[in-house]
């Protein structure tokens, strides 16, 4: 795979992330191994697989929050390790799994925070920073919560506010690690309804490790299944989310059926307890 | 299609002036901190006037401006009341920054110097030098803040486990601060009264016993540390939200937590061999400053100017309230003990995480 060309700007032709030969662990091993991903401009892509396969840790390298041992992550044509990590703040957006707010940090606060990329020593807030934080309450519909304490919101009200500090960050990619944790149904679609908006209103390119499939194959684009450190299967979510992958990826007999709404698939486990019912 | 997205994308940041305006928050910071100066200065100038015997305020702006002033009055505000107030100041100053450096990197507030070992590893140092060694003045300075540096050294390394948590390293630097203070208590046991005396007396810690070369030595220390702590207390507010988010906001983490545990510890340092430990003052001044802030902004000018406060008023009270004069460091500790007691028994109903 190649993108770049020559003179290490962006390829015009080429997408802004991708990642060739990456290969990433911690002290106790290796846990992502020699990863090929291109990471499609505009558009949803969704990292789904089994718990400990790998996705938080490619995620990390993809945001240059974790150092390759081989390969490489490219951003806009460069080596992303070899990049500023401020100039990568400024192209990318990255929530980690869960970010912690300190005690008695109002949300307007935090939020503002994501600013931290755009400022430095002797530009510290300017009305740039100040439109960029009340669009992100806005988009989030967190305005109304700007001057509550983190600490006291609910864990949807929480997860919102995080997505409104990223987006503060004003980049175009934002990559998302389990985003929808901890949330309850109604506010894991909301979630995803406002990554989705962002998607097509800003056009801005999202990265999300999502556990559950069917909102995966709902909202994504893209699905990228991985098992045991390596890529298993990826492309459009029909083509990725079949009764074969699921079985190899998550170990879980299942059968595949339209979502009746979207018509993209959606995942009906058999389990060993699922007795057959008599048509309703 | 491309240009469209690019330009949907950017619509959040325009290309501005990039002129900064100001937000009521920073309008209160810079009242706070203007109000803070104002009392150290008002406090500094009733450290010259009421010392050791009632001089009007007059008198005494006479002699620190040397014009017109009497031989006999400056020898009192000069010699004697000046370097009582200064160092007061100074090491004030250097304690309540290097306690707000700690308390905001470890996020949690029992992470003062004092209680984290730092200033432990300064006294043992420095009774060492005292006893053992037989030094005085700077070399003592240069004791403190080897030990202070060893101790900190000693405290990461043993907290270290492929990064630092901040219950951990308290909980380690509580451990050698134990240890320390069986060193200490062992060197003063074994030494002759006389000496013993003074380096108890060291321990303790005071504003009235100054050298001037350690004096200047903080100054000058502080001139060159709280722009630095300044510029790296600015990614503070990435790394208060975790590694891997300060890292995805593009502050350099690993940098800026050496950084600035090495400015607190040479800021404890500096100030242990100028006034002594002085317990307590580094604990209590960030929670003040904060509460008088509103938020985690600004906070290097005036969380220094709470520390000075502290000790500048701790001072005044043990030498004029008191009916026998005490060291400053009995009294900052007679406030800052119950405080601690309180912190503990509050902590975690309040939510702090462990």
């Amino acid at each position: 795979m190649s993108f770049t060309n020559g003179n290490g700007r962006r390829n015009e032709a080429g997408p802004r992330l991708w990642a060739d030969g990456l290969t990433l662990g911690y002290a106790d091993g290796e846990v992502v191994h020699a990863v090929d991903l291109v990471i499609p401009d505009g558009k949803v892509t969704a990292i789904i697989g089994a718990n400990a396969c790998g996705k938080s840790t490619l995620l990390r390298g993809l945001a240059r929050l974790l150092a390759p041992r081989r390969g490489v992550a490219y951003l806009d044509g460069k080596a992303i390790h070899t990049m500023r990590t401020q100039q990568v703040a400024r192209e990318l957006g990255m929530l980690p799994q869960s970010p912690g707010a300190p005690d008695g940090i109002t949300v307007r606060d935090l939020v503002a925070r994501g600013r931290y990329p755009h400022q430095g020593l002797f530009r510290q807030w300017t009305r740039a920073d100040e439109e960029a934080v009340e669009a992100a309450l806005g988009a989030t519909d967190t305005a109304a919560l700007a001057d509550r304490r983190v600490q006291d919101l609910s864990g949807g009200q929480r997860q919102r506010v995080w997505v409104a500090m990223a987006l503060a960050q004003d980049t175009d990619l934002l990559l998302l690690d389990e985003p929808t944790s901890y949330l309850d149904i109604s506010h894991q679609i909301e979630l995803l309804d406002l990554l989705a908006d962002l998607n097509r209103e800003r056009g801005k390119t999202i990265v999300a490790v999502l556990h559950d499939l069917n909102l995966a194959c709902r909202y994504a684009h893209r699905v990228v299944a991985m098992k045991d450190g390596r890529i298993y299967a990826e492309g459009e979510p029909d083509e990725v989310v079949t009764p074969e992958n699921v079985r190899e990826v998550f170990g879980l007999e299942c059968e595949v059926i339209p979502d009746p709404l979207t018509g993209t698939p959606m995942v009906v486990p058999r389990g060993r307890h699922a007795p057959a019912r008599s048509a309703v | 299609m491309d240009e469209i997205r690019t330009s949907g994308a950017r619509a959040l940041a325009l290309p501005r002036p990039a002129f900064a305006i100001a937000r009521p928050r920073l309008r209160r910071a810079a009242l706070v901190t203007g109000a803070l100066g104002a009392v150290t200065a008002a406090l500094f100038l009733a450290t010259l006037s009421v010392g050791s015997a009632y001089i009007p305020l007059p008198d005494v702006l006479r002699s620190l401006s040397g014009v017109g002033s009497n031989p006999g009055l400056d020898f009192l505000v000069l010699d004697l009341q000046l370097p009582v107030a200064l160092s007061a100041v100074l090491a004030g100053g250097a304690f309540g920054l290097a306690g707000a450096i700690f308390q905001r990197l470890l996020q949690n507030p029992l992470a003062a110097p004092d209680l984290i070992g730092i200033s432990y590893g300064a006294s043992a140092a420095a009774v060492f030098a005292i006893l053992i060694l037989n030094l005085t003045g700077l070399a003592i300075s240069g004791a403190a803040l080897i030990g202070a540096l060893a101790g900190a050294g000693l405290i990461y390394a043993l907290a270290w486990r492929g990064g630092i948590s901040g219950y951990r390293l308290i909980l380690i630097g509580i451990g050698v601060s134990q240890f320390l203070l069986g060193v200490v208590l062992y060197l003063t046991a074994r030494a002759e009264l006389h000496d013993a005396r003074e380096a108890m007396h060291w321990l303790v810690g005071s504003a009235g016993r100054a050298d001037w070369t350690e004096m200047y030595v903080l100054a000058g220390g502080l001139c060159l540390l709280v722009p630095v702590a300044w510029a790296l207390m600015r990614s503070l507010r990435a790394l208060e939200l975790g590694d891997d988010a300060a890292r995805a906001l593009g502050a350099r983490v690993e940098t800026v937590r050496l950084g600035l545990i090495a400015v607190g510890v040479t800021l404890v340092a500096l100030a242990t061999a100028v006034a002594g430990p002085l317990s307590f003052v580094g604990l209590v001044a960030w929670p003040v400053a904060r509460r008088l802030l509103g938020s985690g902004e600004g906070g290097v000018l005036a969380v220094s100017f709470v520390g000075a406060i502290i000790v500048l008023t701790a001072d005044l009270i043990s030498q004029q309230l008191l009916p026998v004069a005490l060291p400053t460091g009995v009294v900052t500790g007679a406030v800052g003990a119950p405080y601690l007691l309180w912190l503990l028994a509050t902590m975690n109903r309040g939510g702090i995480r462990g």
